[in-house]
């Protein structure tokens, strides 16, 4: 029996129970399109992770001070004094991997203008923050060096504070005051988002570095609370850690197997790590997905197996005419393959239109991708193989007297 | 066709035995049977039931195998083939009719004569021109695309008998094929039967019980409780439900 003549038997007898078919069908396409789905969800998140990472600034380092140990018990990183300005001016001048780096400090606040007040993270960094973190003002401008020699009273605003501030008015021009000291608005920044943390980066205020020092820091001009650093690329980011480490090291005096007294984040790790989380995710819906697949299987054999009762008689007669048991099995086989089949391509359909909807209920980017159809479309034809073949055997190794004699 | 040697039977039965083990009891349905039936033959198997007539029908389609004893189709020994040859040989050297007809009930005619040539491997094509030509052959060139159930029980019986043509079987073996007709149709099948036989050279075997059905052949096999009782032309007594017509051997 050719191929052709196999599918158009196939097609034919599953054209004859419409119905049947169709429930049948059915727990394949639910199966496939939930996996689909799944798997669209678990890589949206995956890419809204990755888009995240992006906007804290591609090729990005975070320097800190590192935690001091004494007595065995250890602080926080960031908690010991250790990394200075002329750390951060040394690192610019002799690591040339790294392009810019811009000291922080911060502190949170409360912020008042006219009758309105806000609490918020004030951060005080050079102008390099801006261009190492990928932050572009939406109005105004941000602080120059010029700004930074003088210490002038100026600031930059996240959108969040503008927001709650100023509502829908021009912050620009207007007066902020930040402990007490008026800060006169230059720039406003323009939305970055939420962090990969799940913190609203918008809510901040930049001042330079020197005025955060004089007027907010309690005079600590040369002490660093944490530095950004851009890598000059996104392969010299790994490079960029060592050089910096080695020279930090050199610089504190940290002796041969000593601990750092500081810590690089390296922003690249942490958006693998990111990945293999929602990767992992993935899987595990994917696999939740994947069960009702399974059952979608095990409904095509059991329908299988009904037919085959069902058509003893058929397959009686069709031996009696010289099919041989492989003609038999063929035809089961095939049969429940065009009903997987069938159910893969309805569910490739269906797992596009319900990630879609997810898309829009859940406001949650859901990717569908050509690859992970493909396979689910083939694990669909797969499962008819495998589901549609104990019913086939069974039907082969129908003996042909009985199955003749069969009503 | 060349390898079919006149000479050699068509069916050649020695000491042929069938025994079915139903746990506690054993059945001797056939109890050592031995014939042979030349090429060209028209053969009746007449007996009560439970006499082993259907044993040997399934033994000799190859629908099932002996117990013991040799079986050979055309020449060649079928006792001992596993399920794919004896679906090959039944395909090519036997045809089937069966008293219930066994059409697929949602195929049409000429669907259902093309069953043996799908599995003969015969294309699309000439696989419908062949069809074609077998439902002609038993005058039903007309009902090509009907369905089993839009033909009386004569012209289904018609189309079995085309579908057990068209692969041009050496032997025609037909299993009570009257049982379900009125007397008139019984006559137009057997008709048909003797214009195989007579005008086509086809070997036919056909089990009844009815005595005017089997005295057409020119030769009677009657089974008695698994064993060959008698083996000769029709007893003078039975009438024939269509006058006999002799074969005219070529000299």
């Amino acid at each position: 029996m050719s191929a052709l003549t196999l599918l158009r038997v196939a097609l034919q007898v599953v054209s004859r129970n419409k119905m049947r078919a169709a429930l049948t069908v059915l727990g394949i396409v639910i199966g496939v399109g939930a996996v689909i789905a799944m798997v669209g969800l678990g890589k949206g998140a995956s890419s809204r992770i990755q888009n995240q990472i992006a906007s804290l600034g591609s090729n990005l380092l975070i320097i800190m001070p590192g935690a001091i140990q004494s007595g065995g018990v250890r602080s926080a990183a960031g908690s010991a004094s250790t990394l200075t300005m002329s750390d951060i001016e040394a690192i610019l001048r002799e690591v040339p991997t790294v392009a810019e780096v811009a000291p922080t400090n911060r502190t949170p606040a409360q912020v008042v203008s006219g009758d309105a007040n806000w609490s918020t993270l004030v951060v005080g960094s050079t102008p390099a923050f801006f261009t190492v973190r990928e932050w572009e003002v939406a109005r105004g401008a941000v602080h120059t060096d010029t700004d930074e020699l003088s210490a002038a009273k100026v600031c930059v605003i996240g959108k969040t504070v503008q927001a709650n501030l100023f509502g829908g008015l021009d912050p620009i021009g207007q007066t902020v005051r930040i402990k007490k000291v008026p800060f006169r608005v230059i720039g406003a920044l323009a939305s970055k988002g939420q962090s990969a943390m799940g913190s609203d980066q918008d809510d901040t205020i930049v001042v330079p570095f020197a005025t955060f020092a004089q007027r907010l820091g309690g005079g600590q001009r040369n002490l660093v609370m944490s530095a950004f650093a851009s890598a000059r690329s996104a392969d010299d980011a790994n490079k960029a850690v060592a050089e910096v480490s080695t020279l930090l090291r050199q610089r504190h005096r940290i002796g041969e197997g000593d601990e750092d007294d500081f810590s690089i984040r390296n922003f690249q790790d942490v958006a693998k790590a990111s990945e293999e989380v929602m990767r992992v995710l993935s899987l595990l819906l994917g696999s939740i997905a994947s069960v009702s697949l399974l059952v979608g299987g095990i409904g095509i054999m059991n329908i299988m197996l009904v037919s085959v009762t069902e058509r003893t008689r058929e397959i009686g007669i069709r031996m009696a005419v010289g099919a041989r048991p492989w003609d038999i099995l063929m035809q089961f086989l095939v049969e429940a393959i065009v009903l997987s089949g069938i159910g893969g391509v309805l569910g490739v359909g269906m797992g596009y239109v319900a990630s879609r909807v997810l898309a829009n209920v859940m406001e949650w980017p859901t990717v569908f991708d050509v690859e992970s159809a493909t396979l689910a479309f083939a694990v669909s034809a797969a499962i008819g193989v495998i589901f549609g073949l104990y019913p086939a055997r069974r039907a082969s190794k129908l003996d042909p007297v009985e199955a003749l004699r069969f009503e | 066709m060349a390898e079919r040697n006149t000479n050699v039977p068509v069916i050649e039965a020695v000491d042929l035995r069938k025994v079915y083990d139903l746990g506690p009891t054993r059945v001797e349905a056939l109890r050592g049977v031995s014939f042979q039936i030349a090429r060209g033959a028209f053969v009746a198997i007449v007996g009560a039931s439970g006499s082993g007539k259907s044993t040997l029908m399934n033994l000799i389609g190859l629908l099932d195998r002996p117990s013991a004893g040799a079986l050979r189709i055309d020449g060649v020994d079928v006792s001992r083939l596993d399920a794919e040859d004896r679906a090959y040989v039944r395909n090519l050297k036997v045809g089937f009719v069966f008293q219930g007809f066994n059409l697929l009930g949602r195929s049409t005619a000429i669907e259902n004569v093309e069953l043996p040539l799908i599995y003969a491997g015969v294309g699309g094509f000439e696989r419908r021109r062949r069809a074609r030509e077998s439902l002609a052959r038993v005058g039903l060139g007309d009902r090509q695309h009907h369905m089993p159930n839009q033909l009386s029980g004569g012209q289904q019986q018609r189309v079995a008998i085309a579908r057990a043509l068209v692969n041009r079987p050496s032997l025609l073996l037909a299993d009570e094929p009257t049982g379900n007709l009125d007397s008139q149709t019984s006559q137009e099948i057997l008709e048909l039967f003797q214009a195989l036989n007579v005008d086509e050279g086809i070997s036919v075997v056909m089990v009844t019980h009815e005595h005017d059905v089997a005295s057409v052949a020119a030769r009677v096999l009657t089974f008695r409780d698994g064993q060959l009782l008698h083996d000769g032309p029709p007893p003078a007594d039975w009438e024939p439900a269509i006058p006999r017509r002799a074969r005219q051997e070529a000299a």
